[in-house]
């Protein structure tokens, strides 16, 4: 039954990351398309998440972690360049 | 373990349906503010929701008490309002349209984002000489 | 004690992240994660001299049931906006939250809750950090908004932290 569950939710990840591309290459802004990443590295983490428990193994889990990261400072680095004009100041 | 085994996969189709909507409501929204909506909160709750399906399955199922998830959901959870926030003031430093709407600060001064010479000045006096 | 544990809340949280990023709960790693939690803090204690101040250490869990009850429920709305309602014909708006809280951990974590919670984002600060602007998906009284932030978030971390 989980395996049934899996497959379904691969399916529906996958929609949902066709989504965001769509947004991240539609723009209209520089701020839509981070938005658009941002929410992409989400599914991506919510995905590895989803094949950790189709394959039985807690293996994944530091990728997913890594993934949250490299992702959250990402998005902030980008940000915070649009706001400052310099990531580190 | 039927029972379980119900738990688990109704928790794994609950956080691919608020994936779903996160990345539905990013796709279909007219315009920014609104989007940062979707991603933000149904993110959160799918990712949630998912971890703990899959916490409940190495420990129920496996008999391996896996707590490596609550870490990746604490991170998730301290930092999408972050994110959004960053997102939030960039929009409104770079959108003039934007900046006509916003309401008043019911204070003498502005905006953070756009008054920032003066926010700089008050919380952080050491920076501001070196910074621009 | 006050030098050995500079920021006695940091080392637990330390020793907690650490058990929960090695994903193991012998003693070899609770013992571990304790000297990376006693280490830390003490090392680093000079450069950040001020530590955040909870009154109330019971009441944040109490928070936290509430917050996450909050979560669930909004994720419901905003997924019931998304999906039936067209988009341009959401009410969205900004309001202004006025607030009472004066430490800059509390309004962090008053920030964060309002973001992760029902149909709102929080977007910025005024610039001497006295009201917070806020984005609403969906609100028809926009007063009504702000009262219910107040009464039910703000209240209770200014019961927590001052």
């Amino acid at each position: 039954m989980i395996d049934i569950a899996c497959i379904i939710a691969t399916a529906a990840i996958a929609i949902a990351s066709l989504l965001t591309l769509y947004r991240l290459a539609r723009g209209p802004d520089v701020l839509d398309r981070i938005l658009a990443l941002d929410t992409l590295v989400i599914n991506t983490i919510g995905l590895i998440v989803v094949i950790g428990l189709w394959f039985r193994t807690t293996m994944y889990f530091e990728t997913a972690l890594l993934f949250a990261m490299v992702g959250f400072v990402t998005t902030v680095a980008l940000c915070k360049y649009l706001l400052r004009g310099n990531v580190i100041e | 373990m039927v029972i379980a085994e119900i738990v688990i996969s109704l928790l794994i189709l609950v956080g691919a349906f608020f994936l779903f909507v996160g990345s539905l409501g990013l796709a279909k929204l007219p315009d920014l503010m609104r989007r940062l909506h979707g991603p933000t909160k149904a993110t959160t709750l799918g990712i949630g929701s998912m971890l703990i399906a899959s916490m409940l399955y190495f420990w129920i199922v496996e008999g391996n008490p896996s707590i490596h998830e609550l870490l990746i959901t604490l991170f998730l959870f301290l930092t999408a309002p972050v994110t959004a926030q960053m997102i939030a003031k960039a929009y409104i430093l770079h959108e003039r349209r934007e900046r006509e709407v916003l309401p008043d600060t019911g204070r003498p001064v502005g905006w953070a984002t756009l008054d920032a010479a003066e926010a700089d000045q008050h919380s952080e006096p050491a920076r501001t000489s070196s910074a621009e | 004690m006050a030098r050995l544990f500079p920021q006695p809340i940091l080392s637990i949280v330390i020793a907690l992240v650490w058990i929960l990023l090695v994903n193991d709960l012998s003693a070899g790693a609770v013992a571990l994660g304790i000297i990376i939690g006693w280490a830390i803090p003490m090392l680093t204690g000079r450069y950040w001299p001020e530590r955040p101040r909870i009154r109330r250490p019971m009441a944040v869990l109490g928070y936290f049931g509430i917050v996450l009850k909050d979560i669930a429920i909004s994720n419901v709305q905003v997924a019931y906006l998304v999906l039936f309602r067209r988009g341009d014909t959401l009410r969205s708006q900004y309001v202004t939250v006025p607030l009472d809280l004066t430490t800059a951990e509390a309004i962090t974590a008053l920030a964060g809750t309002i973001t992760l919670t029902p149909g709102t984002v929080s977007a910025d600060l005024s610039a001497d950090g006295r009201s917070l602007l806020v984005h609403c998906l969906e609100t028809a009284d926009p007063a009504a908004t702000v009262a219910q932030i107040k009464e039910r978030y703000e209240r209770r971390l200014k019961e927590i932290f001052e």
